[in-house]
C-alpha cells in the first residue's frame, strides 16, 4: 500500500509538468455463448461481460522520462472469478543515450509464432481473458535495456511473482475440479517473493531477426496437485533457455521458437516452428491472404501439461486492407497423437472512427480422453465483442 | 548518399556531351538533380492528417506522426507513429529502405506489446486503407526507376515543369509506369499519374502549398491522391515540419518501439 501511495505522489508530481500527457484506452462489451452444456457440474452457458482499460501516458524531456499507468477491470455475469482487476502497467521510464531503465509494473512480449507463445515467460498469463493466452498480468520489475544495432540486451530483475488466476465453479476452460488459488504451494521457501531474473539479447541482421534468452525463477505455469475436492497450483522453480528466430523473405516468413527447460523433477525441450506465406493483392484487389502452417512439439510427450505436444496448426489470415481494417484469422489445430481437432476463428472490423467489432469462435471435436484438451471438449463457444476506443 | 554524389559527378561530366543526350539520359539527369537538391537534410519530423474519402463522400481520418533519418550509405530510416483511429493508437511502423532491395519493416502492436517483422512484398498494397500504396510513401531513391524525358509543360501557377516517365525497377510494384511533373525552377514534384498493371490510368497525386525550410528544402503541406477507377481519394495534410532535430539511428530501433511517442 505504501508503495502505491509513493507511486501516486510521484505520478501526480509528473502530471504538473507541461508536456505530452494523455489518456486513452477502451471499454468493451462481450457476449459469449457456449454451444454445449458444460462437461463439469456448475458450469454456465455464457453471458455478458464488460471491461475497461484506461491508459495514461506521460512523457517529458523529449521522451527521456515517462510514466505509464494502465489499470484493467472486467465484470462477468457467468463466472465470479472472471470478474477481476489488474494493474497491467504502472511504470516509470528513464532513457539515457543507449540505456533505458524501466521501473514498476510492466509488460513485455517475446516471440514470433502464432499458435502458442512458448518463449514468452516474463509476464503471468491472464487465462481468464481468452483462450489465446495473449493477455498478461502486470509484472513488477526493474528492467535495464542497452540498445545496440537494431536490437539490444534486456535485463529483467523481478522481486515479486504474480500467481495465475483460474476460472471458478461457473467458469469454462477448467478441469473437473476447481483450481483454488488460495491453496497455492511453492517449491521455493521464498514463495512469491522468490527473486526471478532474466536476460534477453535480440538483434536483426538482414532478413534474420533473432533473440536468445535465459530465465531463472518461478514457473509461470503451475502443476496442479490434488487437494481434497480441489486442485492446488504448485509453482516450481524453472530455468529456461529460449530461442526466437524469424527469416523474412519476400512473401515467406519462416518462424521458430524453442525452449530448453530445467526443473527439479525433469528437463525437457519444446519448440514451435513453421511458416506464413502471403498472397498479396488477391484478384487485383487490396486484400491479402496468408497461409500459415506451424508444428508444435514438447519432449514430455503425453505427460506434457500443454495441449501442444505433437500438434499441427494450419490456418489462413485474411486482411482486406480496407479503411475499416477488416481482418480474419482462422485455422485448425490437429493433434497427431490423439487425432483431436480444434478450430479457432478471430475476426475484427472497425466501425466508424472509434468502435471495433470482434468475433471469436472456438470449436473442439474428436477429443481423446488422454488429451489435456479433453477437459475443454464441451467448451465450444462463439464470442462477440464491441469495444469503444478513446 | 555516396552513390548519389557519384551519379551527380557522372552526370556533370556527361553534360559536356549534352547535344547527344538521349531522353533517357535527360530523364535520369533531372531525377538526379532533384535528388541532389533534396539531400543533406539529415533528419526531419512532421505531423500528418490523412483523410480518406469514399465514392459517396464519406470521410474518415488518421493522425500519424513521422520521423525520418536520411541514409548516408543506404536508404532512409523512417518511423510512423499512429495516433488515430483510437484502436491503433500507439502502433508504430519502422522502415529501413534500401533502393532496389526490399525494405525492412517492423510493426509494433501496442495491445500485445508485440514487435512483428513484416514482409515488404506488399509494396502495391494500400497504406492504412488509403489510396496511397506503401510504394507511394516510401523513400524515393534514384535507382528505383528508369527514366525518360518527355518534354516541358506549364503546370499551373505560372510554373513550368519537366515531364518525365518513370518505370519502377523494383519488384512487386503495382504500376507499369508513372508520369511525373517536376518544376523546372526548384525541382519539386508537382504531379504524378500512376498507371496500373493493365496500363490504365489508375491514380493522380498532386502536391500543393510548398514551403521552403531551413533555406533549402521544399515540402508541400498537402498531397492529394485521386483514384480514377474507384472515385475514392486520400488527402494528406502535413504540418510542423522540423529539420535537423538531432535524431540518430538510436531513435530507429525495433527494441524501443514501445516507448516511442
Amino acid at each position: 500500500m505504501k508503495k502505491i501511495i509513493v507511486a501516486v505522489v510521484i505520478l501526480s508530481t509528473f502530471l504538473s509538468h507541461a508536456a505530452v500527457a494523455e489518456w486513452s484506452g477502451n471499454v468493451a462489451v462481450e457476449l459469449r455463448g457456449f454451444l454445449q452444456q458444460g462437461a463439469w457440474p456448475g458450469q454456465g452457458d455464457g453471458g455478458v461481460s464488460v471491461s475497461a482499460q484506461p491508459e495514461f501516458r506521460h512523457q517529458w524531456d523529449d521522451g527521456n522520462f515517462g510514466v505509464t499507468f494502465i489499470p484493467f477491470a472486467r465484470l462477468d455475469s457467468m463466472d465470479d472469478e472472471r470478474s477481476h482487476a489488474d494493474i497491467r502497467e504502472f511504470e516509470f521510464l528513464w532513457v539515457k543515450d543507449d540505456w533505458e531503465l524501466h521501473v514498476g509494473i510492466s509488460k513485455v512480449f517475446w516471440g514470433v509464432t502464432e499458435t502458442q507463445h512458448l518463449v514468452d515467460i516474463i509476464n503471468q498469463t491472464d487465462v481468464l481473458e481468452d483462450l489465446d493466452r495473449e493477455d498478461k498480468l502486470g509484472q513488477p520489475m526493474l528492467r535495464i535495456t542497452r540498445t545496440n544495432g537494431n536490437g539490444g540486451i534486456d535485463l529483467f530483475l523481478m522481486p515479486w511473482f504474480r500467481e495465475r488466476a483460474f476460472p471458478g465453479i461457473d467458469g469454462r476452460f477448467r478441469p473437473p475440479l476447481v483450481i483454488d488459488k488460495d491453496l497455492s504451494v511453492y517449491e521455493s521457501d521464498d514463495e512469491e517473493h522468490h527473486f526471478d531474473w532474466s536476460i534477453r539479447w535480440n538483434q536483426s541482421i538482414d532478413n534474420l531477426d533473432f533473440a536468445i534468452s535465459w530465465f531463472q525463477g518461478t514457473s509461470r505455469e503451475p502443476l496442479l496437485l490434488l487437494a481434497g475436492d480441489r486442485l492446488a497450483p504448485f509453482y516450481f522453480q524453472l530455468k529456461q533457455a529460449g530461442l526466437e528466430l524469424q527469416y523474412t523473405g519476400e512473401a515467406w516468413l519462416w518462424k521458430l521458437e524453442a525452449v530448453h527447460r530445467e526443473t527439479t523433477a525433469k528437463n525437457y525441450d519444446a519448440f514451435v516452428g513453421g511458416f506464413e506465406y502471403t498472397f498479396v493483392g488477391i484478384n487485383e484487389s487490396a486484400a491479402d491472404i496468408g497461409v500459415l502452417l506451424e508444428y508444435n512439439y514438447d519432449s514430455r510427450d503425453h505427460l506434457a501439461l500443454t495441449v501442444f505436444e505433437n500438434d499441427i496448426f494450419a490456418g489462413m489470415r485474411l486482411a482486406l486492407n480496407d479503411p475499416q481494417s477488416t481482418e480474419l484469422l482462422a485455422g485448425v489445430m490437429y493433434d497427431l497423437d490423439f487425432n483431436s481437432k480444434s478450430f479457432r476463428l478471430e475476426a475484427s472490423r472497425r466501425l466508424g472512427e472509434s468502435y471495433k467489432l470482434g468475433v471469436e469462435a472456438h470449436l473442439f471435436w474428436d477429443v481423446d480422453p488422454l488429451d489435456p484438451m479433453y477437459a475443454f471438449r464441451k467448451d465450444d463457444f462463439v464470442q462477440i465483442t464491441l469495444a469503444r476506443y478513446f | 548518399m555516396k552513390k548519389h554524389v557519384a551519379l551527380f559527378l557522372a552526370v556533370l561530366l556527361s553534360t559536356g556531351a549534352a547535344i547527344a543526350e538521349t531522353a533517357q539520359q535527360k530523364g535520369l539527369r533531372i531525377a538526379t538533380e532533384a535528388d541532389v537538391r533534396d539531400s543533406g537534410w539529415g533528419d526531419t519530423t512532421a505531423d500528418m492528417v490523412m483523410t480518406l474519402r469514399n465514392r459517396t463522400g464519406k470521410t474518415s481520418s488518421r493522425i500519424i506522426r513521422s520521423k525520418t533519418l536520411e541514409g548516408r550509405s543506404d536508404g532512409d530510416k523512417a518511423l510512423s507513429l499512429f495516433d488515430t483511429p483510437a484502436d491503433v493508437k500507439g502502433t508504430a511502423m519502422l522502415t529501413f529502405s534500401h533502393g532496389l532491395k526490399p525494405d525492412d519493416q517492423w510493426l509494433y502492436l501496442p495491445a500485445l506489446k508485440r514487435v512483428k517483422r513484416i514482409s515488404s512484398k506488399n509494396k502495391s498494397g494500400p497504406f492504412m486503407g488509403s489510396e496511397f500504396a506503401f510504394e507511394d510513401l516510401g523513400s524515393q531513391e534514384i535507382e528505383k526507376y528508369s527514366y525518360k524525358y518527355l518534354g516541358e509543360e506549364p503546370c499551373g501557377k505560372g510554373w513550368k515543369c519537366h515531364k518525365i516517365e518513370r518505370i519502377p525497377a523494383y519488384k512487386y510494384s503495382g504500376y507499369t509506369k508513372q508520369i511525373a511533373w517536376i518544376d523546372t525552377k526548384e525541382m519539386r514534384p508537382v504531379k504524378i499519374d500512376f498507371y496500373d498493371r493493365k496500363k490504365r490510368k489508375l491514380k493522380t497525386l498532386t502536391w500543393k502549398g510548398y514551403r521552403e525550410y531551413i533555406g533549402r528544402y521544399w515540402r508541400a503541406n498537402e498531397m492529394f491522391m485521386q483514384n480514377h477507377q474507384t472515385g475514392k481519394s486520400t488527402r494528406l495534410q502535413w504540418k510542423n515540419y522540423k529539420f535537423k532535430t538531432g535524431l540518430s539511428s538510436r531513435d530507429f530501433n525495433k527494441n524501443s518501439l514501445a516507448r516511442q511517442r
